[in-house]
């Protein structure tokens, strides 16, 4: 089954570098991070020589992109009907879901590598904790997997790339947020003790923040390896409805 | 080689096939004709895999089109409506990822896929991207992409369909030169292509078989002895049938 992988992956990258697509989105990123970095995140003003600016504001621009590199993953195939060529075709579903994940995830590390210049930058100006900046950097990879994953399943909800971008946005912004003290003061003073500590468990920053602070917490790679299967596995599911035709 | 066994699949509340069966075996190939909304595109995705049927089997070569579903596809060449493609992929791209994904290995790869876009004679077109391509030519590539593994079973959804004469002329012996060695069903509204390709006809609508017989029998059915006549015999001069083409 791996060279069957290995083929929606690699056709699915290939996919990615045929249109503007990859080149947009990495273009953007590239732009984007150091300006969020040294504009919104204000990295000279801190006067330390580290990443935190960059890791802090990463969450909002992973909200916004990830979905722009999932939307198209299903709902493109739907659209031009190539997803009855790709049902017809003797690849278990698990395949092709993964295959398109693995392709995606590996243009948003690429995204990520691009930021290398930063990474030069604050080696040049001090002494960093590189190790920190290493799990930062693996916090953003997994915290970018649990975005295109759940972008990924609510893509295969629709033929719409345009739907699939906004429920994604939507989706990663719920994510997110669901871990601040706004969320959670929200709710109220009378709710339960045991939903309000829920809902924060379900919020990607929340465990996104141990990455950003150098520890890798096991709680945190379950939290995201699972939120990752989970959505690849609703994703595979809607996919296998279609061949139910609406049962 | 395929049987499709009391096949029902029902849209909601309208019943797109409605108790279909068949054998077919190597050698044959099949003319599935019919109005639109007869049930033809239904029932040939459900002997490819794509849909599962409500009630009733579809087996290829012996393996069920849902529970053996990689086996039965891995011996199964379709060609969907539309002949959908990747438009930013060439045709040879296009087939390389089909043969992968069945788990050719690098060389057999090339070997296939340079055969397979030869006998639909895509010439320089097979390595411009497919979106650039016309429709005929976009069709063949599709085409390519169905018959590059040599399965034993063919579904082909209106194969000639937006092609020039010269192109349908180049399909239909394609056809006619794969057939001793597999079992084919085509899906056409060209009528004149029946008696000249198949040497089975079946005619459906209402998701019911009308007829099923040679191209020659089909003809001998119609008023002036032509399977146009007798498709138009058998599909509009029924008021049951009329009320769902009209």
């Amino acid at each position: 089954m791996i060279p069957t992988l290995l083929a929606v992956y690699r056709r699915e990258l290939t996919s990615y570098f045929q249109t503007p697509l990859a080149y947009v989105f990495l273009a953007v990123f590239a732009v984007s991070a150091p300006a969020f970095t040294f504009h919104v995140g204000r990295f000279f003003d801190t006067n330390r020589a580290d990443l935190a600016p960059m890791f802090d504001w990463m969450p909002w621009l992973l909200v916004i992109l990830m979905p722009a590199l999932a939307m198209r993953s299903w709902a493109e195939e739907r659209d031009r009907g190539t997803l009855e060529f790709l049902m017809a075709l003797p690849i278990p579903l698990w395949a092709s879901t993964l295959g398109k994940f693995l392709a995606a995830w590996s243009v948003a590390a690429a995204a990520l590598v691009l930021t290398w210049p930063l990474w030069i930058a604050v080696n040049y100006l001090g002494s960093p904790d590189n190790a920190a900046i290493a799990t930062g950097y693996i916090g953003a990879l997994f915290l970018a997997g649990g975005y295109l994953a759940v972008g990924q399943a609510l893509s295969a909800t629709t033929s719409n790339q345009v739907v699939a971008f906004v429920l994604g946005c939507g989706a990663a912004f719920l994510l997110t947020m669901a871990g601040l003290p706004l969320v959670l003061s929200g709710l109220g003073e009378g709710a339960p003790a045991w939903l309000t500590e829920f809902i924060a468990g379900l919020s990607a920053l929340e465990h996104y923040n141990g990455f950003r602070f150098g520890v890798i917490g096991l709680p945190d790679l379950v939290y995201f390896i699972g939120l990752i299967a989970a959505s690849l596995s609703c994703a595979g599911v809607l996919v296998a409805e279609r061949r139910g035709g609406g049962r | 080689m395929l049987e499709a066994r009391r096949l029902i699949k029902n849209f909601g509340t309208h019943r797109a096939v409605d108790d279909i069966s068949f054998t077919l075996e190597r050698g044959e190939v099949l003319g599935f004709l019919g109005p639109n909304g007869a049930g033809k595109t239904t029932t040939m995705r459900m002997l490819a895999g794509c849909l599962e049927p409500d009630s009733g089997s579809a087996r290829i070569a012996n393996y069920d089109c849902v529970a053996q579903r990689i086996e039965a596809q891995s011996r199964l060449g379709f060609l969907p409506e539309g002949a959908p493609a990747y438009p930013a992929m060439t045709p040879r791209g296009f087939v390389k990822f089909g043969l992968r994904a069945r788990g050719f290995d690098t060389a057999a790869v090339a070997r296939a896929t340079d055969l397979a876009l030869d006998r639909v004679r895509l010439g320089e077109a097979s390595d411009q991207p497919i979106g650039t391509l016309s429709k005929g030519f976009k069709r063949r590539a599709a085409l390519a992409a169905a018959i590059a593994h040599d399965p034993a079973v063919l579904i082909l959804d209106e194969p000639t369909d937006g092609l020039d004469p010269n192109q349908k002329d180049g399909v239909r012996t394609l056809i006619r030169d794969m057939a001793p060695e597999k079992a084919i069903i085509i899906s056409t509204h060209i009528l004149e292509e029946v008696p000249a390709v198949c040497s089975r006809a079946m005619v459906v609508a209402r998701g019911k078989i009308l007829f099923d017989g040679s191209p020659h029998s089909l003809a001998e059915r119609g008023r002036d002895h032509t399977v146009e006549s007798a498709f138009r015999d058998l599909t509009l001069d029924r008021p049951d049938i009329r009320e769902s083409v009209v």
